[in-house]
């Protein structure tokens, strides 16, 4: 019988990291903003129907960059999570906190145990009642779960979308002034400017609304609104 | 996995359940209960029932109304149940039959219109929802032969044909279409008796409540097991409507002045 070859741990680990990464760098990036109203979900999404940002439950959000059947599954497992935790609980019970866990150890769990790991990564967001109460989680390939404020960058660019974001974010936003702040962060993203802007996805969680808060808001509401800032500067 | 350990792979909250969770279900643990099937008089005084309730079509859509009595055999068991609950944006659904299991399937029902709108993104049409509907009843099967029984109606309105649409069932998840009106629960044939009489096509909202009302107060005077509005307790039906712009409560603003006139006529 063959024995296989020693392969360290610390290799296997970087390895998988390296390919899971580039993987990741292929897709666009993903931005989650907190405005006065609630939270913004924006993507460049040149596809109308396969979406990257969805509706998890009443408050909760989730946006997946990467290998889109595999965001696409870990889509749909939190909203079967979710679900059922409300279902057998209550609607209260479905927190972003313990949804977030559970993606981060199974994300973790198929990147230690399987030979090859998910090539994605994940926002898990909550509109809360005050913006206090707000929360963003950021889920990496790995497993590395990382609690965000303000905003959130998940995808290829992230590191300079974030750069941009860190200088031009303000608390306390009206949506249309989000809206353009997103898209000009996604823009900053690039190293030079595309020659044509990409369709966006955008997804709200406005606080005001009752129950579901979940809004998507189509492409031509979304150009409107950032029209009505660009006018008003 | 600590996310979701279940081998269903679908839309469908209830395929969910049934498949990976089926003690979760509202009728599973209904099937193997025998020594309660002995006298199913027993059992009708043993858990509440909810009793009337009715639709019919207006000019603008469906209005859908129940009392708010729940039965223990003679017994008054609850004066505020609800019995008609929003299903989702376009839709609203009612039962009749034992009180646990309704309301069971009712919250199942909703969770399953919203899981599959979450899950595939688009909602489903209406006679899908209709078609779901009769599969959940026909799973209560078993139980209602026991005694168990439990009687939707379904109405909704129809993006695609432009209209309401109203939707009755049997217990063993028969689902029939009906074009004008209908009733049911233990005052459902009075109420039908007085919506038959008065029903035209296309009423105005105010005329189609003012009917459903009249036909609940008809109910609740003949059938013990229902109750007309409480003017004393200031306990009213509950009254939906679902039209092109959605679902909307009736407020009780709207109930009482009807109600009292209602009454004042029965006063003579």
């Amino acid at each position: 019988m063959a024995v296989p070859f020693y392969v360290s741990p610390d290799q296997i680990m970087q390895d998988k990291a390296e390919y899971a990464r580039k993987g990741i760098a292929k897709g666009r990036s993903i931005v989650a903003v907190e405005y006065a109203d609630g939270l913004l979900l924006m993507a460049e999404n040149p596809s109308a129907s396969l979406n990257k940002i969805s509706e998890i439950y009443d408050r909760i959000a989730f946006a997946g960059v990467g290998k889109y059947s595999e965001f696409e599954n870990l889509r749909k497992a939190g909203i079967r999570y979710a679900d059922l935790k409300g279902y057998a609980y209550s609607r209260q019970d479905v927190t972003t906190k313990s949804l977030a866990n559970a993606y981060s150890e199974t994300i973790g769990t198929i990147f230690t145990r399987d030979p090859k790991p998910l090539e994605v990564e994940i926002l898990v967001v909550e509109v809360g009642e005050t913006p206090a109460q707000n929360e963003m989680y950021h889920v990496s390939f790995d497993g590395t779960i990382t609690d965000r404020q303000q905003f959130a960058v998940i995808g290829g660019q992230a590191d300079r979308i974030r750069t941009y974001l860190q200088e031009h974010y303000q608390t306390d936003l009206p949506l249309a002034e989000a809206l353009a702040l997103s898209r000009r962060s996604l823009l900053a993203g690039y190293e030079r400017p595309p020659a044509e802007e990409s369709a966006l996805e955008v997804g709200l969680l406005e606080r005001g609304r009752v129950g579901r808060r979940f809004y998507r808001m189509t492409q031509a509401e979304a150009a409107r609104a950032m029209a009505a800032t660009n006018n008003g500067s | 996995m600590p996310l979701f350990a279940g081998s269903y792979d679908g839309a469908s909250f209830f395929e969910l359940l049934r498949y990976d969770f089926p003690h979760l279900l509202p009728f599973q643990h209904l099937h193997n209960v025998p020594q309660l099937a002995a006298s199913e008089r027993r059992l009708m005084e043993a858990v509440p029932f909810a009793t009337t309730v009715l639709a019919l079509r207006c000019a603008d859509g469906v209005v859908m109304a129940g009392d708010r009595q729940a039965t223990e055999g003679f017994e008054v068991s609850s004066r505020r149940i609800e019995k008609v609950y929003k299903a989702d944006d376009y839709s609203v659904i009612a039962m009749a039959g034992a009180a646990g299991p309704c309301l069971e399937m009712i919250k199942l029902f909703q969770v399953e219109m919203e899981h599959y709108h979450k899950i595939e993104g688009e909602t489903l049409a209406l006679d899908g929802k209709a078609n779901k509907l009769a599969q959940m009843v026909k799973q209560n099967l078993p139980a209602a032969f026991q005694g168990l029984i439990v009687i939707p109606i379904f109405v909704g309105y129809d993006l695609r044909l432009q209209q309401g649409r109203i939707f009755k069932y049997d217990v063993t998840g028969g689902r029939y279409e009906e074009l004008q009106f209908y009733a049911t629960g233990s005052g459902g044939k009075e109420a039908r008796s007085t919506l038959k009489k008065f029903f035209k096509v296309a009423m105005s909202r105010e005329a189609a409540l003012a009917l459903a009302l009249e036909a609940l107060v008809d109910a609740a005077d003949v059938d013990v097991g229902t109750s007309g509005p409480d003017l004393i307790r200031g306990i009213y039906p509950v009254v939906k409507m679902v039209t092109c712009h959605g679902v909307m409560d009736v407020s009780d603003d709207e109930i009482r002045p009807l109600s009292e006139r209602l009454i004042a006529a029965l006063q003579g």
